[in-house]
């Protein structure tokens, strides 16, 4: 309990956050006058939108913001635990429900059209339909896939018969139901708002107390069964908050594009961060500022139906995140690459040219000639002469006339940390793996770029090497003028 | 109900482009691959759109090569994104199609100024109005649809049959494929573009979600019925004809029943593809699920047979010859169990194997024999666990009980071979031969 509270204090900020939005969302009252009506520029019609001046769009894009921000908390772990388009499957699945609701309550009532038992209806069969996939998993030898697909388009297809039947009905008017599909976000009532409201908020709390179980659910459920933990009941919880949103996102924005709320800020906070509270938090701002924006956008072009463009906006975080994301995006990734293959040309030419003082102690010439060092390793001209311009740069080497280069004073520093590393891992390899002397500098090659300080320490510790700062001899012969120009390397020991 | 000529079209549209789907759905459930059809299906409605736009008007071809452009695409972005964001390939899918989704509502709501286009017609189809779209062909109005679908069932059948072998082995094991020199990836794109044709050629009929229904379900029914691939493929076209055949047919008969009008048959065929998989899921005879139980307690009366023929034996065995009949209570009593073995006294008197003397029981001569073979399994199998595996508790009996039943005439040889042909068993029973 004590942990919980701790949390809850730690995230204080955040809880402030949605009660603020919250409180916004139902401060909103029919009373506030209707606001200046449009003029021609997009300027007003700008200022109109974002700042709340008319009163329906107001409760559009509070509603849809706080749908976002629902979809994008509670998605969070739907992708974590994989299991993104079990989504997609229980909203298609809520279609029978809406219609056999609005079927019974024409019947019943002779208003088919009440939000409550629609919401009940839809409720029910995705519950249904959640359990169908299941049974299918566990009873037959069909994996999740087929299990997903048959019964999306077979409860789809009892909800399209219910609907033709519902359509052709005598009593009552179906006309609004379509609206479950495609989503009505213009139109959306304040009383939708406020269902709105209240669900962002459960899903909100439900993240924030259940944190440390949902995540441990998402991450490992085996280990949390060992534990103790209720994990089948945790699972349900989550899958219950899912389905709550999926059903009071449905009239918003219709049930194949609730499914992208659901899945798509989460995708994207993905990009962000390795942290799953920071991703969390990312992921509800995603849904929220794509509910946000994309409302906001369509209310000012009334040819665009609203529930897409929430989604494309969506779509466009996405791919923001995919490019610029600060810890999977690509750039990142691209950048981090790029600096790697910097740094393991910049330490080979620094240990070719060690190794060649080390094996031309005469300090008369004045460095090693550029053509030779080409055949040490597979420089292309290009990237040797870059690399030898940047250490250059770095004034770790010292260009020579007649193309000649050499280590400078600190480059040889550099260089000695580099070829002990070097040497350090060949002698590990020769010593304790049993490595045939001939082949370790080919291993050793590639690993010297990213051995740790501790791994370092580690070495030196199981080589006893006598004192840190000496210089182990290679263990095998260093050639700069074997026949083919690669080295060929002999046990000297 | 009045069954006209316009509803035998209608079948026939539903049939071709349901078997159309089903050739190649088979081959999504078996690569695991299912939600790929999904995906796809929603993903091509922005080329739908595009050509719309492009060409405005519905022509068959520009809205196939619009489709196919997408479907190839759709798949390239959930492979790259896939590959690229350590996403798993569900959520892959849900952004990519979702996405494409999105910007296909939008283009339709571009393009209905332009052409008669609903987005409703798009995601459920009008089969019902196929037929009153007709061409000409050998003097004979044939309706657009029916020729549309035809055409796409034939080209599938072609692929399919052409590409029998490789679709086998690159659908089973992808590695092998690959080592034997058959590019996976290439069949893959191929197959790719042919479901994006097919949701195309099938989305006049059933709309472009129903139509994973018509993809998916009667290739999953037809896995659940048959291990081989060829009887799978034949089962699941039969299966899609039926759900065209019965789901119009319920969908004009059925909502009368409730005094309702008549309902999508779009809809219904989807509805009844899954009922057909329910009874199969239930009552197939291998993998069903009912199935599975019956066999299960068939074999448990079985065992309970082998155990009362094994019982009487040992008791004749023992007995002096004269010794009375065993009654049932005592069977029950050995046995522990009630009614199963009443039930199996009854079975086996039946078939001669016992017979009833003086208020019990004891064997016929074709009873004993089978008693006999049933104890020389149990000894055998105790001296091999005990004298050639060294293991020689307690539980011997009990696994030896375990593995009686399942021992043939030629496992028995076998057993004695290697067990040295002995006389006794462990527990020093004789051996019967």
């Amino acid at each position: 309990m004590r942990n919980r509270a701790k949390f809850i204090h730690r995230n204080l900020l955040s809880i402030l956050i949605i009660v603020a939005t919250v409180l916004i969302g139902t401060s909103f009252s029919p009373a506030v006058s209707a606001g200046n009506l449009a003029t021609d520029s997009l300027r007003s019609d700008l200022v109109r939108v974002f700042m709340f001046q008319d009163y329906n769009t107001r409760v559009v894009v509070t509603g849809t913001t706080l749908l976002g921000l629902a979809a994008g908390l509670i998605g969070t772990f739907l992708v974590l635990r994989k299991r993104a388009l079990l989504s997609d499957t229980l909203s298609h699945a809520t279609l029978p429900g809406i219609a056999l609701a609005f079927i019974l309550m024409t019947l019943v009532s002779g208003d088919g059209k009440q939000l409550l038992p629609l919401i009940i209806g839809a409720a029910i069969f995705s519950v249904l339909g959640t359990l169908s996939v299941l049974a299918i998993q566990r009873f037959s030898r069909l994996k999740d896939d087929a299990a997903l697909g048959i019964v999306l388009s077979v409860y789809f297809g009892l909800g399209v018969a219910l609907m033709g039947m519902a359509t052709r009905m005598d009593a009552g008017n179906a006309a609004g139901l379509s609206s479950f599909i495609y989503g009505k976000t213009a139109s959306m009532l304040f009383s939708d708002a406020l269902l709105i409201a209240g669900t962002a908020l459960v899903a909100a709390i439900a993240c924030i107390l259940f944190f440390k179980e949902f995540s441990m659910v998402c991450f490992d459920a085996d280990y949390g069964m060992t534990q103790g933990w209720p994990v089948a009941r945790l699972d349900f919880l989550m899958m219950a908050l899912v389905i709550l949103v999926t059903v009071i996102g449905l009239q918003a924005v219709g049930l194949i594009l609730v499914v992208a709320l659901l899945i798509i800020p989460a995708a994207s906070a993905r990009f962000w961060t390795f942290r799953l509270r920071n991703m969390l938090w990312l992921s509800g701002a995603f849904g929220a500022l794509s509910g946000f924006v994309g409302s906001g956008v369509s209310a000012l072009m009334a040819n665009l139906p609203a529930g897409a463009v929430i989604v494309l906006t969506a779509s466009l975080f996405f791919i923001f995140s995919m490019v610029f994301g600060s810890a999977r995006g690509l750039l990142h990734i691209g950048m981090d690459r790029l600096r790697l293959g910097r740094k393991i040309m910049d330490e080979n030419l620094l240990r070719d040219l060690f190794e060649w003082s080390e094996t031309n102690p005469n300090e008369g010439t004045p460095g090693i000639e550029i053509s030779a060092l080409k055949h040490r390793r597979s420089w292309t001209q290009s990237a040797l002469k870059k690399t030898i311009r940047r250490l250059h740069r770095q004034k770790t080497i010292n260009v020579y006339s007649e193309n000649r280069v050499n280590l400078s004073k600190s480059g040889r520093l550099a260089a000695f940390e580099v070829v002990r590393r070097h040497r350090l891992w060949e002698t590990y390899l020769i010593t304790h793996a049993d490595v045939a002397p001939g082949i370790v500098d080919l291993s050793a090659d590639r690993i010297e770029h990213v051995l740790e300080p501790e791994l370092i320490r580690q070495l030196e510790e199981k080589l006893e090497a006598e004192t840190k700062e000496k210089l182990l001899s290679s263990p095998h012969t260093i050639s700069f003028t074997g026949a083919d120009g690669h080295r060929t390397p002999k046990m000297t020991r | 109900m009045e069954w006209t000529f316009i509803d035998t079209w209608i079948v026939l549209v539903g049939a071709l482009s349901a078997a159309a789907c089903a050739l190649l759905g088979n081959y999504l459930v078996l690569r695991r691959m299912s939600m790929m059809g999904d995906a796809i299906s929603h993903a091509v409605l922005p080329g739908l759109a595009i050509a719309f736009l492009i060409t405005g008007s519905r022509d068959s071809l520009p809205m196939l090569v619009g489709a196919i452009i997408v479907g190839v695409v759709t798949t390239f972005m959930i492979q790259g994104i896939d590959r690229l964001s350590g996403l798993d390939r569900g959520a892959s899918m849900g952004v990519v199609f979702t996405t494409l989704f999105a910007i296909g509502l939008i283009l339709i709501r571009q393009a209905a100024d332009h052409v008669d286009l609903d987005p409703s017609c798009v995601l459920y189809g009008a089969i019902e109005l196929t037929p009153l779209d007709t061409v000409e062909l050998f003097g004979q109005e044939i309706p657009q649809a029916a020729i549309t679908s035809g055409l796409m069932l034939m080209v599938n059948l072609a692929f399919v049959i052409v590409f029998f072998k490789e679709l086998k082995i690159t659908s089973f094991d992808p590695a092998l494929a690959t080592t034997m020199g058959f590019n996976a990836n290439v069949l893959h794109y191929i197959l790719m573009t042919l479901v994006a044709a097919t949701t195309i050629a099938a989305f006049e009929s059933v709309g472009s979600i129903l139509v994973i229904a018509m993809l998916i379900v009667p290739g999953a029914a037809a896995h659940l019925m048959t291990d081989r691939l060829g009887w799978m493929l034949i089962i699941s076209v039969v299966f899609s004809v039926l759900s065209a055949f019965l789901g119009h047919l319920s969908a004009i008969t059925i909502p009368t029943w409730f005094g309702f009008q008549d309902t999508s048959t779009a809809g219904m065929m989807a509805l009844i593809a899954g009922l057909l998989f329910v009874v199969v899921f239930l009552f197939s005879p291998r993998y069903g699920v009912f199935s599975r139980m019956v066999n299960q307690f068939l074999l448990g009366l079985r065992i309970v047979g082998d155990d009362i023929l094994g019982f009487l034996y040992r008791y004749h065995e023992l007995a002096p010859a004269n010794a009375a009949p065993v009654p049932v209570p005592e069977i029950q009593n050995a046995l522990q169990t009630d009614i199963p073995v009443k039930v199996m006294i009854w079975n086996l008197r039946r078939t001669g194997l016992i017979l009833r003397q003086n208020g019990g029981y004891t064997l016929t001569p074709s009873g004993k024999k089978a008693g006999k073979g049933l104890i020389r399994s149990h000894r055998l199998w105790e001296s091999y666990l005990c004298n050639v595996m060294g293991y020689c508790n307690t539980d011997v009996h009990r696994h030896a009980h375990q593995f009686e039943h399942f021992t043939d005439t030629k496992l028995q040889e076998e057993l004695s071979q290697v067990t040295g042909n002995p006389d006794y068993d462990p527990h020093n029973r004789k051996i019967p031969m």
